[in-house]
């Protein structure tokens, strides 16, 4: 990796995004027809929407910025499991309600404060996505933060099952505050942001909510990682089975 | 899947033209955020408002189909409380 150029970087950068963007989204999409009731089946749609769109803007900046010809749909549908740099947390299969609420909370407030800051980003493409993105990140966490409340100060069960999801998430936390060369590079360049910055404001917000919703935040007792290496537990596979089926049937299809 | 019905409420959008929050449906909500964050979900996704109300269904008093002689057909026949159904004088200029 000795001969990282900028252009290299702020390709794997922008990819990285786009694949947590996109991975998320399919995950929350499972919900449709199948929401806890009618209203919050289409609440969880909207944010499945909100993640598509973001990845689409992303994967098109992406394939830009790398310049070898590749479009959203040959980034999203025509790379291979090894390929998706996507952090471990997003591909995890959506579980019960309360871990979807985790999991979706836990990315919802690392995507507020990530995105907030890529708003100050030196690259006018990333922080015009970024101003945009923003928006909808406070309405999502707005949202889930009501959840994390409602269940994690509720009943026995609904406490129970939120303990239960939040034992089973934290071992994918840390993750997502790792920095490897190609964060350095991009923070050096004042186009990225510093995810020890974001970690500090993460904790902050997440005890804050936990504090009202009477839940303790555990120190995981180790750590899982690798998704930005290409190296996925073994839900990723079947997702992208599933998601990029047609295209791999019809290459190039349309609708 | 619930058991029970959460709370009906009722909801009122703007639209981005409008001067008036006119009803559109309603939502089944546990208090008045999540009421007001479905009502944003269900009823605004296509930007059809910027502003929106929500009330609690219970909280509206309506009046009912029995209602109907007593409160509405005495109006039917007092034309005069239209002003159609005055002659403006040739003199006046501004009406």
């Amino acid at each position: 990796m000795s001969e990282l150029t900028q252009q290299d970087a702020l390709f794997t950068y922008t990819l990285r995004l786009a694949d947590n963007a996109l991975i998320l989204g399919h995950r929350l999409s499972e919900w449709c027809g199948h929401g806890p009731f009618l209203e919050e089946d289409i609440g969880v749609i909207n944010t499945a929407l909100d993640l598509l769109g973001r990845c689409r803007m992303l994967y098109s900046y992406a394939g830009e910025v790398e310049g070898k010809g590749r479009d959203e749909d040959d980034l999203a549908y025509h790379r291979d499991e090894r390929e998706f740099t996507n952090y471990l947390l997003m591909e995890q299969p959506k579980g019960d309600f309360a871990y979807t609420t985790i999991r979706q909370f836990y990315a919802d407030v690392w995507n507020l404060h990530f995105y907030t800051e890529l708003c100050n980003s030196k690259d006018e493409t990333l922080a015009a996505i970024a101003k945009k993105v923003v928006k909808e990140c406070r309405y999502h966490f707005r949202h889930n933060a009501e959840w994390v409340k409602r269940l994690g100060d509720g009943t026995e069960e609904s406490i129970q099952r939120m303990n239960e999801a939040i034992a089973e998430a934290s071992r994918f936390v840390n993750e997502m505050f790792e920095m490897d060369n190609v964060d350095q590079m991009m923070v050096d360049a004042g186009i990225g942001v510093d995810l020890n910055e974001v970690k500090a404001k993460w904790i902050a917000s997440v005890d804050e909510v936990f504090a009202e919703a009477t839940l303790q935040r555990p120190e995981p007792e180790y750590d899982r990682s690798g998704g930005r290496l290409g190296l996925h537990t073994e839900q990723l596979g079947f997702l992208l089975a599933e998601m990029q089926y047609v295209q791999r049937c019809h290459p190039g299809l349309q609708w | 899947m619930v058991d029970q019905y959460l709370p009906l409420w009722e909801v009122f959008v703007r639209s981005k033209r409008g001067m008036d929050h006119k009803h559109c449906g309603s939502v089944h909500a546990a208090d008045a955020e999540q009421a007001l964050q479905y009502a944003r979900d269900v009823y605004t996704r296509r930007s059809e408002g910027n502003s929106i109300w929500v009330v609690e269904a219970k909280h509206i008093v309506a009046s009912q189909p029995d209602d109907q002689e007593a409160f509405f057909e005495p109006a039917d026949d007092k034309v005069y409380r239209h002003a159609t159904f005055y002659d403006v004088p040739a003199d006046v200029k501004h009406m």
